[in-house]
């Protein structure tokens, strides 16, 4: 773990305290590769969000927005203090991202299946206006049901729009369990790279492995690239790890402590 | 603006299509801003030329029409203005949540042309025909819901929102319709136009209704009661204005539209008259699914002539 994936998850967990619930698991699993896209491999400008010159990140998976806007107040897009507003009444952190309310948030995303097609939308953009800007998005593996997502990758593949990465957080997890019972999904990298995009698989929470598989990627011509992270559904809470209800949790008095317990560890961590 | 009313409707052999892949690549010519989306029906519409002028501004998607409206959702986040065609009801209910939340919530910018308005889809049947169309694309908060009345207001209407920002439904006939106005007319979204006036009752039409309701007013005449004919083409935001002026003025509104009598104009017109003292009938398809058939049978089957227009305005004036 890297300093800033700690900070993230610091921060991530800290907001989701004060609010007393939310989508823990789904953020955790993206914290690494929110790291390495935010810190190495973007081209942003956190005062200036509307940067046309910018690369974009769509979170396609919208429940995971505390992990990002943890990931934009720390790169300076807005105060640090503003993460203790998530899920207020009229607070510009809601829990599924928006993209008129947070500066740094690219494009408005919750309907699962609908932020990968905003996405490749963005990417051909780019394609027809000749720019270099290149664009990211996020996906879950529960996220793979919806046919959309299909009807995105094989457009993707036809416009050969190589200045998009799609992201697959393989965490295993699903709402309602694990996704091998609720829809098996089969071997997600192999399917995906039957839909011609140059795929590959990696350790999800190893920030050296995603960059380097970023970076292939970028230098991957005429077809559009997925990575597949293998994660852990709220990975760094060892006691919500790989639990089938870690998806968006309520928390108790018991969960308070145990968040409480990783919040000082990771205090420590970064002194 | 400046409308200028033919005293007697031309019947045209221009049709909407060649209007839109026309005045689509006029449009592209002068901005190069502007895409059209299109899912394989192409054909369909006979947008091949504009395809063929201009192929970076024009994206075949392939059929999937969620994917369309995301992939327009995100060239209008680069700056834009997309122009997606496909049938009303795939233009719709087919992906009503991706142009809810892509484009509506996400405040940005979407031409959605709808065509084969209700009964003219004719031989493509129920599957094909769209009596929800104008419901549904109304209730997306902020959204401009057109119907086109002939090929003229088409053009203009084209050219008017590809300067507009936000998400415009406009739903047209594909092949020719009866010309109301003149060539050099031009249109105000928004506002409601007397194509015919009258003192006993009005007539509030929108799309192949039109025709009728000037039909059903002459039939009138004849029977000594004068109708007023209103071409009521932006359904959203509908002129409540104008409604009420002739909601006072004479003593009976009758709706008439290709669509189901809820959700639509019909609806949107006695919303807007909720709070008056008025009576307003609604002719229209009563909550039915499509079928085949020819338009004039289809017409005749969910009760859009001019004969029903007549009966609604006798039975209840």
């Amino acid at each position: 773990m890297s300093t800033f994936s700690n900070e993230i998850r610091l921060e991530t967990l800290k907001m989701l305290k004060t609010r007393g619930f939310g989508h823990l698991g789904g953020s955790m699993s993206i914290v690494d590769t929110l790291a390495v896209l935010y810190r190495d491999i973007m081209k942003i400008d956190p005062s200036n969000p509307s940067w046309s010159e910018r690369d974009y990140l769509v979170l396609s998976k919208g429940h995971a927005g505390p992990a990002l806007y943890a990931t934009l107040a720390l790169k300076g897009y807005f105060d640090l203090s503003l993460l203790q507003t998530l899920n207020n009444n009229g607070t510009s952190l809601p829990s599924h991202c928006d993209r008129l309310l947070t500066p740094g948030i690219d494009m408005t995303t919750g309907s699962l299946g609908q932020g990968i097609s905003s996405a490749v939308g963005i990417a051909k953009a780019l394609k027809i206006e000749n720019k270099p800007n290149r664009v990211f998005t996020i996906i879950g593996d529960g996220e793979l049901d919806e046919g959309q997502c299909y009807e995105a990758l094989m457009f993707s593949y036809h416009h050969k729009l190589d200045n998009l990465i799609v992201f697959v957080d393989e965490n295993k997890l699903q709402l309602d369990g694990y996704t091998v019972d609720i829809l098996d999904q089969k071997n997600i990298t192999e399917k995906i790279a039957s839909f011609g995009f140059h795929t590959v698989k990696v350790d999800g929470h190893n920030e050296e492995k995603i960059k380097e598989a970023i970076i292939n990627a970028m230098n991957t011509k005429h077809v559009p690239s997925c990575i597949v992270l293998d994660t852990v559904k709220a990975k760094g809470v060892k006691a919500f790890e790989g639990d089938i209800g870690n998806h968006h949790i309520r928390f108790s008095k018991q969960q308070e402590i145990i968040i409480d317990e990783v919040i000082k560890q990771l205090e420590e961590a970064l002194k | 603006m400046s409308v200028h009313i033919l005293d007697t409707a031309i019947q045209s052999s221009q049709e909407l299509r060649s209007t839109y892949a026309e005045t689509l690549g006029e449009l592209i010519a002068e901005n190069k801003k502007i895409v059209a989306l299109e899912a394989d029906l192409m054909g369909a519409i006979k947008t091949k030329s504009v395809q063929d002028a201009y192929p970076n501004n024009f994206v075949n998607c392939g059929i999937m029409e969620a994917n369309m409206v995301g992939v327009a959702s995100g060239l209008s986040v680069r700056g834009f203005t997309p122009f997606m065609h496909t049938f009303g009801p795939f233009a719709t209910r087919r992906c009503f949540d991706q142009l809810f939340l892509s484009i509506g919530y996400s405040k940005l910018t979407l031409k959605v042309i709808g065509s084969d308005a209700g009964v003219s889809a004719a031989h493509n049947g129920g599957t094909h025909m769209p009596f929800e169309d104008l419901g549904l694309a109304r209730l997306i908060p902020n959204s401009t819901v057109l119907e086109m009345s002939d090929h003229i207001m088409f053009k203009d209407i084209l050219k008017q929102v590809s300067s507009l920002p936000g998400l415009h439904y406009i739903r047209m006939v594909r092949k020719a319709m009866d010309q109301l106005y003149r060539e050099d007319s031009t249109f105000e979204i928004g506002k409601g136009i007397v194509l015919r006036d009258g003192s006993d009752c009005t007539i509030i039409a929108t799309g192949i209704m039109l025709i009728e309701a000037i039909k059903a007013r002459e039939l009138l005449a004849s029977e000594g009661i004068s109708a007023a004919v209103i071409d009521m083409f932006t359904i959203k935001p509908i002129d409540q204005k104008l409604l009420i002026e002739y909601a006072k003025k004479t003593k009976l509104l009758v709706t008439a539209e290709n669509h189901n009598i809820i959700g639509g104009l019909g609806s949107s017109v006695l919303e807007a008259l909720a709070l008056e003292q008025v009576r307003v009938a609604r002719v229209g398809v009563l909550d039915r699914f499509g079928q085949v058939g020819t338009q004039d049978f289809l017409q005749e089957e969910y009760n859009l002539t001019a004969l029903d227009i007549v009966k609604a305005v006798k039975e209840n004036l």
